[in-house]
């Protein structure tokens, strides 16, 4: 069984050739239910291949199957090779289950789009390209998939082309991305010099024998390109534009698959994180933390619904690089997957309310949407509890992991760790208050459309929000279910409820702590409440007035800085490349052919024609090297 | 029983095509087609047959064949191949049928027919010479017919751009000629009489330092331009924009490919202690190129000079590898040579369908036209991520090579090169985005879909791409034998060491 690995990648590429030659033929909705048939494909080999894996002992969940050799380098090789391993299958799961619900999502989500089955066609090779990503057995499998869902998300962010903001988004995800890239292929080369091979097997395998100062450059490097692709400072920028595209796209890309590659790969190479000197790690935890409580602070300011899940993905993935910081990969992947659940849920829940509004995105204009929309409500306020951290759902447990890590690593990351989680309950809470509670402003908005020109207004005329219809409804009842029970992975009470931990731990170790837990839970679920009950204060009663500064609904000006630089200093210096390209060098050598044609000018003028000037020149010529031989080179 | 003297042929078939075309009549445009066709592609089967002949792991020159010519002088008509040079021969080969069927000059198809045949007989000869003054007649010829065609179907400012072209090269093989001289006659000393031929110099010579940096620099200049290396780049952005599209394509696939070629075989080969020496020099041009390439491309408003462009930077990764001396290195150049033509050229093939279509280059005047020709759009973004080096396709491959070869012998001029990839990615996309992205305006609106014959086409090199890029095993495997001699060949006659890198530790973990 664990021979057939590689049709878990198969299954999509598969999806992805057909609908590239009989995409139009399928057509809406035929083409998108194939795609969705595909990635449940590979689930279904999945959940095969995982019941297998459990079957074995912990030392035998580890296969690698190799297709073919795909770079030869001199004697070592580089191998289209696949590994299955409990890491591996666990990303797998999520990626493939989730994926499919979203595929199913967007059949509806995306039903009457001109483009119906190019869409399709690139979600299936984003499926194919993750899927290569977590299973490839070296480093360069996984930098294919990593490049593929670059490409990929490229494609869907700017897949409404026509529309400039989201061309200009998709380009800023792929240059970013790429500048994430960079570390990532240092740390191949640092990793490749070192130990001779790519494979994950021999590079961790080898770590204790490896220098720190290597360790640390491998860590390190790695570490940028976890950044670029997990969107963390000073990288994140591309995330939040990437909102422009549909937002089947966003939950699964930007929530529940993608961005979770660089905390994947930081935890596939955990033994070497685990010799690197230590400030790595920490550097590591600081920026998630960073991260997290940057991102977290922004979203309490947005008025866009997608922009505030957005940001709190940014923020989530802080956390998990604040984990992977403190050693903690469990928690990390813990994380991962629980953020997934309830972040794709979130996603799509907010799919579901802007479908259902007719493309309306701003929370402003919504409002008490909860009769209207009751499953996408109910579901939607299912990830909200989850992600605010009120127990039992599934935030609770995953971020209380971490935030125990972080407590043993430095009390201050444990801070920021709480700040964060309040910021969180409270974002969350204001968005579910803007959306689905209070009064509704839609009607306002109808009006605004209706003043602003009564062209073509009667084609919309029904703007009153209506529930998705069934395949957009059904992953939110799923993904809700999940949200719910998704802590059960991972339970802290004994050590055989911690599942999660005993089946990652022949990958990523185990993480001890000696802090007792529930005082700090308690603190937690405390902390969460307090945010939900500011977030009801303000936004529910009303009894306090909004603080929402223009700072953070510009995201700290970050972004803008950087845009000013590139467009202002960055774009004069690279002006300035093409202008001493073309007047200093190619004026060199006009300049010099200028010179050529003068001087041609005036030596046509020593062609007297007169035999005497041309003797005279030659004489002196050969008394002058004469003496050149005699005198300096001393010959004679 | 006499060997089919196919490289010969190689050489030989294009003339005739050429002295074929001239002969005919002008009345008959199809004859004219049709002996053109018929030739280049007798070539390109020829050098299809010689790739599946070609014995891999084989480090040697195979289909050898030596005559003498001059006698006097040592001169010899002496042709073979080896790794390093077979899939130079097989794209040259190739790739002139496909501009011959598929590009169309739009006048004067007899003239452009018979200069394009010449062209590809000096290019194949560049590549298959063993003897010196050999190898300088085909490098020499090849710039012959590039001027004409560029000077007679090259766009408005093409006599300027012919004359700079042919300036450029001509002082550079200049020095070439003296150096080759100076080379035989120096050598005289060591074969006992006077020889151009490279492999008894190259094994025989022995140059006292001095003498052998200066005839390496004579030789390295030539090359230099051609490549060309920065700063001697200023020809090719002209020489590309101004050159008809199958010039480009020619130009760029396999033209420039003479430089980094001849720096391998007639620089590192024949003077390793002087390459060796050299090495700090032509990383830093190598890898300043890379960047100064790019950035110069990102603000072109040219489509076709910004191609021209990540030229520079592209050839750059290839004198990167070249003289970083490891056998990944040079193996990854030499792809790189071979996926930097086949990407490259249907660059410039699919600029060149838009200005026959909107009559300008412009990127300002384009907008818009991937929502009137989606297919068109379709194929120039997989040859662009070709270009990008996305992993998968092949311009990938040659440029990975190249870095993690290098990274051990030239370190810090690797983290800097690497750069640029990210760099390949801004320019690229940034120039699809304004020509391809958002609403088509009035003068876009009827760009027309790619047709069938265009389609055809670009085929064969998308097919490549992907090709190349997921499988490039079997290249690898011919080329790195005849590197691996390379480098042994360096280490004896240099004080160079040829890098271990560390050896694969072997993993605990069950292979499946």
């Amino acid at each position: 069984m664990l021979d057939l690995v590689w049709l878990i990648p198969a299954l999509p590429l598969a999806g992805f050739l057909c609908i590239l030659l009989f995409g139009r033929k399928l057509g809406d909705p035929k083409a998108g239910y194939f795609a969705t048939a595909m990635v449940a494909g590979s689930f279904i080999v999945t959940l095969g291949l995982f019941f297998d894996l459990l079957s074995k002992t912990a030392e035998e969940r580890h296969h690698i199957k190799t297709l073919f050799q795909w770079v030869p380098l001199g004697s070592a090789h580089i191998d289209l090779a696949f590994l299955a391993d409990p890491l591996s299958i666990t990303m797998c799961l999520f990626v493939t289950g989730i994926g499919s619900l979203i595929h199913l999502y967007a059949v509806g989500y995306m039903h009457g789009d001109p483009r119906f089955s190019k869409f399709f066609l690139y979600l299936n090779l984003f499926a194919f390209s993750m899927l290569m990503l977590v299973l490839g057995s070296n480093m360069l499998v996984t930098f294919l998939g990593w490049e593929g869902v670059g490409t990929c998300s490229y494609f869907l962010i700017s897949f409404w082309h026509e529309k400039d903001s989201a061309a200009t988004a998709g380009k800023k995800a792929f240059v970013t991305n790429r500048v994430g890239d960079w570390g990532f292929m240092m740390a191949m080369f640092f990793a490749f010099w070192a130990v001779g091979s790519l494979d994950y097997s021999a590079i961790n395998g080898a770590a204790a024998s490896l220098s720190i100062t290597t360790a640390t450059a491998i860590a390190l490097f790695a570490f940028i390109g976890a950044c670029g692709k997990s969107a963390q400072l000073p990288l994140y920028l591309w995330l939040p534009d990437a909102m422009e595209g549909p937002t089947p796209v966003s939950a699964l890309i930007h929530a529940a698959t993608m961005v979770t590659a660089g905390v994947y790969l930081m935890c596939r190479i955990s033994p070497i994180l685990n010799v690197a000197s230590s400030y790595a790690p920490t550097i590591i935890a600081i920026v998630g933390a960073a991260t997290a409580l940057y991102a977290a602070c922004v979203a309490v300011a947005q008025n866009d619904i997608k922009k505030v899940l957005a940001y709190s993905t940014v923020s989530q993935l802080g956390y998990m690089f604040l984990a992977v910081g403190s050693g903690a990969y469990t928690a990390a992947i813990f994380h991962m997957v629980t953020h997934a659940f309830f972040k794709a849920l979130l996603f799509l829940g907010a799919g579901s309310v802007i479908h259902g509004m007719h493309h309306e995105q701003d929370m402003r204009r919504m409002g008490a949407l909860r009769k209207l929309m009751p499953i996408t409500a109910a579901t939607f306020i299912i990830g909200w509890l989850a992600i605010a951290g009120v127990p039992p759902f599934a935030g609770f447990w995953s971020k209380d992991d971490i935030l125990l890590a972080a407590y043993d690593k430095n009390i201050v990351l444990w801070v920021v760790g709480l700040v964060t989680a309040l910021l969180t309950a409270f974002y969350m809470t204001r968005q579910v208050i803007m959306v689905f509670y209070g009064e509704a402003r839609w009607h306002d908005a109808h009006e605004e459309h209706g003043a602003a020109g009564d062209l073509g207004v009667s084609a919309h005329g029904d703007l009153t929000p209506h529930e998705s219809p069934w395949m957009m409804v059904t992953p939110l009842v799923v993904l809700a279910g999940l949200s719910i029970v998704g802590g059960g992975l991972n339970l802290p009470f004994k050590e055989s409820t911690e599942r999660l931990a005993l089946w990652l731990e022949p990958v990523v170790g185990v993480h001890t702590s000696t802090t007792a837990k529930l005082p700090l839970a308690l603190v937690a679920i405390a902390i969460g409440l307090v945010g939900i009950a500011g977030a009801y204060a303000v936004y529910y009663f009303k009894k306090v007035k909004p603080v929402e500064p223009k700072i953070l609904a510009d995201a700290w000006g970050y972004d803008r800085a950087v845009s000013a630089f590139m467009g202002g200093p960055g774009r004069k210096a690279f002006d300035g490349v093409a202008w001493a390209d073309a007047h200093i060098i190619d004026g060199a050598v006009n300049g010099s052919g200028e010179l050529v044609r003068g001087t041609a000018g005036q030596v046509r003028k020593l062609q007297t024609g007169n035999v005497r000037n041309y003797a005279a020149a030659i004489g002196a010529s050969v008394v002058l090297l004469l003496v050149w031989f005699v005198v300096i080179r001393g010959l004679l | 029983m006499i060997e089919f003297p196919i490289l010969t042929m190689l050489v030989l078939v294009p003339v005739i095509g050429s002295v074929l075309v001239a002969l005919v009549s002008k009345r008959y445009p199809d004859l004219v087609k049709v002996t053109a066709l018929v030739t280049s592609v007798l070539t390109a089967g020829m050098s299809i047959w010689l790739l599946a002949a070609f014995k891999t792991n084989n480090a040697d020159f195979q289909f050898a064949s030596q005559h003498e010519w001059i006698k006097a002088w040592g001169i010899s008509w002496h042709l073979g191949v080896d790794g390093i040079s077979i899939f130079l021969v097989v794209l040259t080969g190739v790739l002139f049928p496909l501009v011959i069927a598929g590009i169309d000059p739009h006048h004067d198809h007899k003239r452009y027919l018979s200069w394009m045949l010449l062209l590809e007989a000096g290019v194949m000869g560049s590549f298959i010479s063993l003897d010196l003054f050999l190898f300088f007649v085909f490098f020499e010829i090849v710039l012959v017919p590039m001027y004409f065609l560029i000077g007679g179907w090259g766009y408005d400012n093409r006599v300027y751009a012919a004359t700079k072209f042919f300036l450029f090269t001509m002082i550079g093989s200049a020095f070439m000629l003296v150096g080759i001289i100076a080379t035989a006659v120096l050598a005289k000393a060591d074969n006992g009489h006077v020889t151009f031929d490279l492999i008894k110099i190259a094994e025989n010579a022995s140059f006292a330092a001095g003498t052998g940096r200066w005839l390496f620099f004579a030789f390295a200049i030539a090359f230099a331009v051609k490549v060309p290396l920065f700063p001697l780049h200023t020809w090719l952005p002209d020489a590309h924009t101004q050159a008809p599209t199958g010039g480009s394509v020619i130009l760029a696939g396999v033209l420039l490919k003479m430089g980094t070629y001849g720096l391998l075989r007639f620089g590192v080969f024949l003077f390793p202690e002087a390459a060796v020496w050299a090495r700090p020099l032509f990383l830093t041009l190598a890898v300043i190129g890379i960047i100064w390439g790019a950035i110069a491309a990102t603000m072109q408003t040219d489509l076709k000079r910004l191609v021209a462009y990540s030229s520079v930077a592209h050839l750059g990764f290839i004198v990167l590898g070249t003289f970083a001396l490891t056998a990944t290195a040079i193996t990854g150049g030499v792809m790189q040579m071979v996926n930097h033509g086949i990407s490259t050229g249907a660059l410039f093939i699919l600029v060149g369908m838009i200005y026959d279509r909107r009559h300008t280059r412009e990127i300002s005047k384009l907008k818009g036209l991937q929502k009137v020709a989606p297919i068109f759009a379709a194929a120039f973004t997989v040859v662009m991520l070709s270009s990008i080096g996305v992993p998968g396709l092949n311009g990938f491959v040659g440029e990975f090579m190249v870095l993690i070869g290098s990274f051990g012998t030239a370190r810090w001029w690797v983290v800097v090169a690497t750069a640029g990839v990210i760099l390949a990615a801004l320019y690229l996309l940034w120039a699809y985005q304004r020509v391809f992205h958002g609403e088509p305006d009035e003068d876009n609106k009827s760009f027309a879909e790619l047709k069938w014959k265009e389609g055809m086409l670009l085929l064969p090199f998308i097919g490549l791409i992907v090709f190349c890029g997921l499988y490039p095993k079997p290249m690898i495997d011919r080329i790195q034998p005849s590197v691996d001699k390379l480098l042994e060949h360096v280490a004896q006659h240099s004080d160079f060491k040829i890098p271990a890198p560390a050896e694969p530790v072997i993993s605990n973990g069950g292979e499946g």
